[in-house]
């Protein structure tokens, strides 16, 4: 079994299984020994690999030249070659190998390629990593609609969270008319999503991955310029963006005649100024501009009209570190991995209550539950799973029963959520869904820009609303108001925050409606997270008399004798719940 | 302003790998430290300074000490990732001054893998 991983094969692991093949026809052993390639199995350090079965013998760092050897010792004679097998020290391995664990087995990086083996400050390692080859491919060897047509064919899709092809995108920019004055290409770094932090981690740890695919798309549409809009609260990831900008100034990779090709391109990063709504394409380009962040009516389009005027193609973060790897290995390749319609992979911030908090990178149309159970490593202190939130405020709540979902652009969105930049929150029964709702619409309420009435109001009333539910004070009568309010609000902001701001509300009622319906009926609230419908009573029989829990009460709710068990005065309890949070025995309940 | 050719991308390439990958003879081992943001706010920046102090106690002359961003799973940082030349590389998690002493005691020096701070043995699949 020899290893066709990427990383054997770049060290000639199929000319080796040229020669072994061709050395086992010489010595007439093709019917009692069978060549197979297998795949990567993380001992990439150490390849090229073979293993032969049913030996179990493991060959390490293998060249053409020890092939006869091994054919002809071991397959002919049966004596395995022991200068060239893999050597555990000492005992049996006592560490698990990477491809047991459930956390990187699954994974398959692509974006996130040189993760953890390179240093981003020094542009030598991005390049040893093949890293500007593709650059150097596009500039001498193709034509700009080539590179268009290769990106149409990869089937890349934004990863922003809109989903829209990428390729397009980039036809219609290279299409629109610019009266010579100049393109822009553009690169989404705002990052506004709660829990999300793909983009920052893209840009700490690889940033030239990003610059090259900006400067391979500016070529392919025609812009000189590019933007790099970065949210001011990322300063680690401007810094290294920085320092990369100024290396690849230095190499000539960006500036004038990059590699000697006559194409011109530079880049000028904007810092955010803590709008989450600058997040938003139109209003980012509003702020570049040094105008208010505000979202204005489309069309036109960016791709016609975007940066003071000028056609531009803006694409996030996660887009671009795709944009190198589909030139260099091709759109072949990159449609080969996914489903029928998200090709790829995507980068998801899994946080939340999950065992395995981090950055992971998954191919496109694995299911929810290898994520967060196979990936994950399932929840935290044997608590029950509840829902999954993607797409930050603008997306929704996945429920147990759907946790066979593929991740993929439709099945989102079919499910009423959708895939966003890929922020994966996973909730369990501690959670209470109602309030949930409440935090994201808080979230955007605070960030509207005020512009549009439906958003500035709509999202104030329905906020309104959830607030007056969490504290008891719903009726069903808000409950249609808030229903019907967030359709509304759906169908006419003026842009995605305000369109989606209601989506955390339409998940959860239509699959937590129950737990409305609890608050607002019945007032409680089964996760106890809503302390205005919890009522905390003491256990006699757990309760030792310690008194602490009456001595930290501040309304002076709590009576009871020194070793006695006590009380609580429910008219006097303001449901802080201090005491439960106190108590060392257990003994305080709530109900 | 250096105006880069092809050639001088490969020559580039050939020389940064010599001078980073163990296969290639750069060095004995080669000890990456993961400073992510994640990394650095749970202490990586003193994990990396107790390795360059142990090379610089014990005069070692063929470690290489480098950094990387993010190695993914951010909830067990600070994280090391440790490879002796001729074997797979070794991950460390949740990593303290003291294990990184010990780490390079036993492991760097001592050939050993420490067990009881280690994730996994080998690569993640790239590509």
């Amino acid at each position: 079994m020899v290893c066709a991983g990427t990383a054997c094969v770049s060290n000639r692991s199929f000319q080796i299984r040229k020669a072994l093949t061709e050395e086992i026809e010489r010595h007439g052993l093709q019917h009692e020994v069978a060549v197979v390639t297998t795949g990567c199995n993380g001992f990439c350090a150490v390849g090229p690999l073979m293993v032969v079965q049913p030996d179990g013998v493991f060959y390490q760092q293998l060249t053409e030249e020890d092939i006869p050897l091994l054919v002809e010792e071991h397959l002919l004679k049966g004596r395995p070659v022991k200068r060239l097998m893999y050597t555990p020290p000492g005992e049996k391995l006592p560490v698990p190998r990477m491809n047991d664990i459930g956390f990187f087995q699954r994974q398959r990086l692509i974006v996130l390629r040189n993760r953890g083996l390179i240093d981003p400050e020094k542009i030598d390692e991005y390049i040893a990593r093949d890293g500007y080859f593709a650059l150097e491919k596009v500039l001498s060897r193709m034509k700009p609609e080539q590179v268009v047509q290769e990106v149409i064919d990869s089937g890349l899709r934004g990863r922003g969270g809109a989903g829209f092809p990428t390729g397009l995108k980039w036809r219609l920019t290279r299409r629109a008319q610019s009266n010579g004055d100049g393109k822009f290409v553009c690169c989404n770094a705002d990052e506004g999503d709660p829990g999300a932090f793909m983009d920052r981690s893209i840009i700490e740890s690889d940033p030239h991955a990003v610059l090259e695919g900006m400067i391979i798309g500016a070529y392919a549409i025609g812009a000189d310029q590019g933007h790099i809009y970065i949210r001011n609260e990322y300063p680690l990831a401007l810094r290294r963006l920085q320092i990369a900008m100024e290396q690849a100034r230095e190499y000539g990779l960006l500036g004038n005649d990059i590699l000697g090709s006559g194409f011109d391109f530079d880049i000028h990063i904007t810092r955010g100024a803590g709008a989450f709504v600058c997040g938003e394409e139109t209003a980012l380009m509003a702020s570049i501009e040094g105008r208010l962040g505000e979202p204005r009516p489309r069309p036109p389009f960016p791709t016609e009209k975007g940066i003071f005027g000028k056609p531009t193609n803006n694409n996030n973060v996660e887009t671009w570190a795709n944009v190198p790897i589909i030139l260099r290995r091709g759109a072949d390749w990159f449609s080969r991995i996914g489903t029928g319609t998200s090709k790829g992979t995507k980068v998801f911030s899994l946080v939340g209550k999950i065992n395995n908090t981090g950055l992971v990178e998954v191919p496109m149309g694995i299911t929810l539950r290898e994520i967060i159970y196979d990936i994950g490593g399932g929840i935290p202190d044997g608590k029950v799973f509840k829902a999954v939130q993607t797409g930050g405020p603008s997306g929704g709540c996945i429920p147990a029963e759907m946790l066979d979902l593929p991740v993929d652009y439709e099945s989102l969105s079919e499910a009423g959520s959708m895939m966003g930049s890929g922020g994966m929150v996973v909730l369990d029964e501690d959670t209470c869904m109602v309030d949930i709702a409440r935090y994201f619409l808080a979230f955007t309420q605070d960030e509207s820009c005020g512009k549009c009435t439906p958003c500035r109001e709509g999202t104030r009333m329905m906020l309104h609303i959830l607030d007056k539910i969490t504290r008891g004070q719903g009726t069903m009568e808000d409950l249609k108001t808030l229903e019907s309010l967030a359709h509304e609000v759906r169908e006419t902001a003026l842009c995605g925050l305000g369109k989606t701001a209601p989506n955390p509300v339409l998940t959860t009622l239509r699959y937590f409606r129950n737990e409305y319906e609890d608050h607002i009926l019945r007032k409680k609230c089964s996760a106890h997270v809503c302390r205005q419908l919890n009522t905390y009573t003491i256990i006699e029989e757990n309760c030792t008399g310690c008194t602490r829990c009456a001595r930290e009460c501040p309304e002076g709710a709590i009576s009871g004798d020194r070793k006695q068990p006590h009380t609580i005065d429910q008219s006097k309890c303001v449901k802080c719940g201090l005491c439960f949070d106190v108590c060392r025995f257990d003994a305080v309940r709530i109900v | 302003m250096a105006r880069l050719t092809l050639e001088d991308l490969k020559k580039i390439k050939q020389t940064s790998r010599r001078m980073t990958s163990l296969r290639e003879g750069a060095g004995r081992a080669k000890i990456t430290v993961h400073m992510g943001t994640c990394g650095i706010a749970a202490g990586a920046r003193e994990i990396m300074l107790a390795f360059l102090d142990e090379i610089e106690r014990n005069k070692v002359q063929d470690v290489i000490v480098t950094t990387s961003g993010c190695a993914g799973l951010c909830s067990r940082e600070p994280m090391a990732t440790v490879q002796l030349s001729g074997q797979a590389p070794v991950k460390y998690i949740d990593l303290t001054d003291e294990k990184a002493r010990r780490i390079f005691a036993q492991h760097v020096q001592g050939g050993q893998i420490v067990a009881d701070c280690a994730l996994a043995v080998g690569s993640e699949r790239t590509g």
